[in-house]
Formats: C-alpha cells, structure tokens, sequence
C-alpha cells in the first residue's frame, strides 16, 4: 500500500532533509520499518531497547493518534498519511 | 542578574542552552529550565522578598528571566485561603484553598505561565505569540499579549464554552477555531510551531512557560509561613502544574528557605478525561490516551505532555490521583462557593470534588495540612452550572407582592419540609 510518512524537521537530519518519506506498507508498524530501514539512525529514535515506539514520540494516521486505532498493528489504506510528532507538547 | 539556568533534557540530561525548544534534539525527550544552584544560594535571599510586592515577580532570580526584564503586570500573589465553614463541613484541621480564580489579568493561573513564556518570547525575537488552549491560557494569551505589545494567534477547539472565546476575542486576538479536541489541536501547534516563525507559549517556549507555575507553589509555601504542606491536591490537564509545584518546594528546601519535609502530591481529574489518574489507579507503566467527554472543558486533554511525569511525582511522593464525574464535579462547585464564598470554574470543581473522594478514602488526614489548588473563575463557566439555578417568576414592584411571594417561597418550603 503506498503511504507517506511525513518528517518533523528534527528528524530530517536522518532523512537527508526529506520532509516526506514515501513508501510502501500494510500496517503502521510496517511503514515504521520501512522507514527506518532506509533511515537506520532514525531507528533509536523510533523503538526503545524492548522495541515499543518511545514514550514520546507521538504517531498519528491522518488525524488520528493510532493509540486509538489498535496501535502499531493498525492498518494503512493507498494515500494515507502517517505522522511523527516527537514530544508532544501543550497543556 | 546573571543568566543561571539552561534547557536541559529530562530523559538524558543533555544541556542546550537557551532556545525556543521544547524538545531534546538527541534523544526527543520534553526539556525544562535546569538551574545552577550554587549561584542561586549566592543571589536569591529569601530576606530581600519583603520589600517586593507581593506577586510572583518576587521570585524573579527563581525564574528564566532576562536581565533587563522589568514586571509590567502584578501577575500572581493570589489569596491562600484558611479555610473555616468547607474544614468543618470536612472534619478538617488545617485546609487552605489557593486560590487562582483571582490571578490577574485573566482570572486564572495561567496568567503565571505566560507571564514567563512571554518573556522568552521578547528574548528570541518573536512578533507573534500563540497558543493551543482549552481557554484559560488563550484568555491569559491574549491579555498580555495586547499589553505587551505582541500580535496573538490562538488555536482553540471549536466547541469551546463561550465565554472563554469571548474573553479571548475582547484583546483583539486572532481565534482559529479547529474542528477537533483539544488534542487535534495540539498536534496541529506542534506542526505550525515547526513551519512558522512564531513563539508558541506551550509548543516551542513550553519550557520557559512552565516554569511560571512555580510561582503558586512558591506562594503557597510563603503563606504558609515558609513550611510546606503536608499534601496538596492539583487539577491535572496536561499534567504541568502538579511537577512545576514539586519542583518548587524542591527548590525552596535546595536554598533553605524551607525545611524539608515530605509532601504528598495527589492530582484531581474529570472521569470523562481522566487518563493521568486512571494510570495511577490501574498502575499502568505507560498511560492510556483517552478522547475527552466532560463539562470540565479545560482539563480536557487526553494525551497528557507531563503525564509520566505527574504519574511518577504522584507515586513517588507516596500520594494518589482520583477523578470525579460531571455531577460531580457541579456539586462541589456550588460546596466551594457557599461555604468558602470562591467560584471556581469546573476544574476547580474537579480538584474539591477529588478533595472529598480522597478524604472518603482516608488518603488525607483531618490534622494533615492540606491545600486545594483553584486555578480557574466560575464566570468562565457558567453555562456548566446554569441548569442548576432556573430564573425565577418575577414580581411587581409593590410590598403587597412580596409579601405573597414570601409566602408561596415559605409554604412551599414548608410542604417541601413536610414531604
């Protein structure tokens, strides 16, 4: 499924600058490895030591974070969206 | 004053400097002001407070302030209130209820929060300041932004009480309305924060911006008589607060200000959003992000910035966190005004109505010193509370009329007695 991952600025120093990532992928999880396959120093940063998505890095699909979806495992439809925000901030 | 303090990253420690940043470059973790206490102890005398008006500007040396930084609003020094008719009501000894309803300009203790972050905004050169806000911090936004001269956009979930966008709108702020929850919203200022050149007070000046919340820690402790409280009850929205008053008693004990002692943290949210003390009460390593439903509009947020946080100064201090309903929450803002004479909003609403859900589990005890944290004015939020009083059948202006009235008021009491 061809999504696209769109890139914080403080992460494009492991993308080369890319704003967006375009890839392939069934699940979140899947277009999370895709990503970090290509980008392998943005993968600390992605997955801690047990693998889980860091604390607080916050993963949206399209508008919607995906702890409300099911999580990693959710599923990606052609030209969805997929968010990294580190650190949320607010409050 | 010398500048004594830096970012530094709450995960792994690293130090930035002063930016507009809230997050560690390295690792992605949330940043806060870290303090050079050794230089501290030689500034900040807790003797040089008393010929300074009493407002959170007294603590400024405490603060990431700028040298040339001179208050221009006297933001804070709220009433810390001894509580008599809500203690007894209670079958407590010593209750005091802080009470931020009354921080001026904009009626709550975000006004303390911005008071900072707007300082940081004037250091890095920004002409616009912004905000995502449930309402209080848009208000507080907006207000000084007008007098300080900056140019004011903020992000607000559309279905926001009205009388919060009002008292937005009155300073001349630009308003976005966005289609969404509050934390639609937040996602949304993460993103403009990174494409946009503007300060956003809780987005990229967050670290400086929370550091203003001290100031009610630091005030209650002075009005305490320099001690600490045996336990404090804090409303939690993005869960700030209840770590920024920890970080202050801590700071108070580091210069001697204050004698050590322990203090037990206990944070108070809505049911209807409650992800930080569901954590708690279930345990959980990690809390569960929740979509908001309740009237208690600005603790309305379901991912929680400070959640792990709140969570682990809630656990550690050997506190508790609790959560009451909607009816709750309605309850307990009509107590506090007839027994105390305060209107709080519906966080405040929340944070007594947690306060007797917590003495009910015998968590606080009735000769503990304990202090209720309101932070927000009932007039924001009178339309949470209006069904509970219907407008009555007026009368002609004659005595006669009055005097029927009394009688239909007194013997429908009376029946009402009898039934």
């Amino acid at each position: 499924m061809p999504v696209t991952i769109e890139i914080p600025t403080a992460f494009r120093r492991f993308t080369d600058g890319a704003p967006k990532v375009d890839c392939s992928a069934a699940t979140v999880a899947e277009a999370l490895d895709a990503l970090t396959k290509r980008f392998p120093e943005l993968s600390r940063h992605v997955r801690d030591e047990s693998g889980q998505i860091r604390q607080f890095l916050n993963i949206y699909l399209n508008e919607e974070d995906i702890r409300f979806l099911g999580g990693e495992s959710c599923s990606l439809q052609e030209g969805d969206r997929v968010l990294l925000v580190p650190s949320i901030a607010g409050g | 004053m010398s500048v004594h303090y830096e970012l530094r990253c709450r995960e792994c420690g690293k130090t930035w400097g002063n930016v507009p940043r809230s997050f560690c470059e390295d690792c992605f973790s949330p940043l806060e002001v870290a303090y050079d206490y050794d230089a501290l102890k030689r500034i900040a005398k807790r003797e040089n407070l008393s010929s300074r008006s009493f407002n959170m500007w007294r603590y400024s040396e405490l603060l990431p302030l700028t040298e040339d930084f001179t208050p221009t609003n006297a933001t804070g020094g709220t009433p810390l209130v001894a509580s008599r008719k809500l203690a007894a009501h209670w079958g407590l000894k010593s209750l005091y209820l802080k009470n931020d309803a009354v921080c001026f300009p904009s009626l709550s203790f975000k006004d303390r929060v911005v008071g900072t972050a707007l300082v940081a905004a004037r250091r890095f050169g920004f002409e616009t300041v912004g905000c995502s806000s449930t309402g209080n911090l848009a208000n507080a936004v907006a207000a000084q932004a007008a007098q300080q001269g900056f140019n004011a956009c903020v992000f607000i979930p559309a279905d926001l009480e009205p009388a919060k966008v009002l008292n937005t709108a009155v300073y001349g702020a630009r308003i976005v309305r966005i289609n969404g929850n509050y934390d639609h919203v937040n996602r949304l200022c993460a993103q403009i924060a990174d494409r946009f050149p503007w300060g956003l007070v809780n987005v990229n000046l967050r670290p400086y911006y929370s550091e203003g919340s001290k100031t009610h820690g630091y005030e209650i402790a002075e009005q305490l008589g320099w001690k600490l409280p045996d336990n404090v009850i804090v409303p939690m929205a993005g869960g700030s607060l209840i770590t920024k008053i920890a970080k202050a008693f801590k700071e108070l004990v580091t210069l001697g200000w204050v004698e050590d002692k322990p203090v037990k943290f206990f944070g108070a949210q809505a049911t209807g959003c409650s992800p930080i003390s569901d954590g708690v009460k279930r345990n959980l390593a990690r809390f569960e992000p929740q979509k908001p439903n309740t009237i208690a509009r600005s603790l309305a947020i379901g991912n929680p910035a400070d959640g792990p946080f709140a969570m682990k100064l809630i656990r550690e201090s050997g506190g508790w966190a609790e959560d009451v309903s909607d009816p709750e929450i309605v309850d307990a803002i009509k107590l506090l005004a007839e027994t105390e004479g305060i209107f709080t909003e519906t966080a405040g609403g929340v944070t007594a109505g947690v306060t007797k859900k917590l003495l009910a589990q015998n968590r606080i005890k009735p000769e503990e010193t304990t202090v209720v944290c309101i932070t927000g004015n009932g007039l924001k939020t009178t339309d949470a509370i209006a069904a509970e009083f219907p407008v009555r059948e007026a009368i002609a202006p004659r005595l006669e009329a009055f005097e029927a009235y009394l009688d239909a008021q007194l013997g429908a009491t009376a029946a009402g007695a009898k039934a």
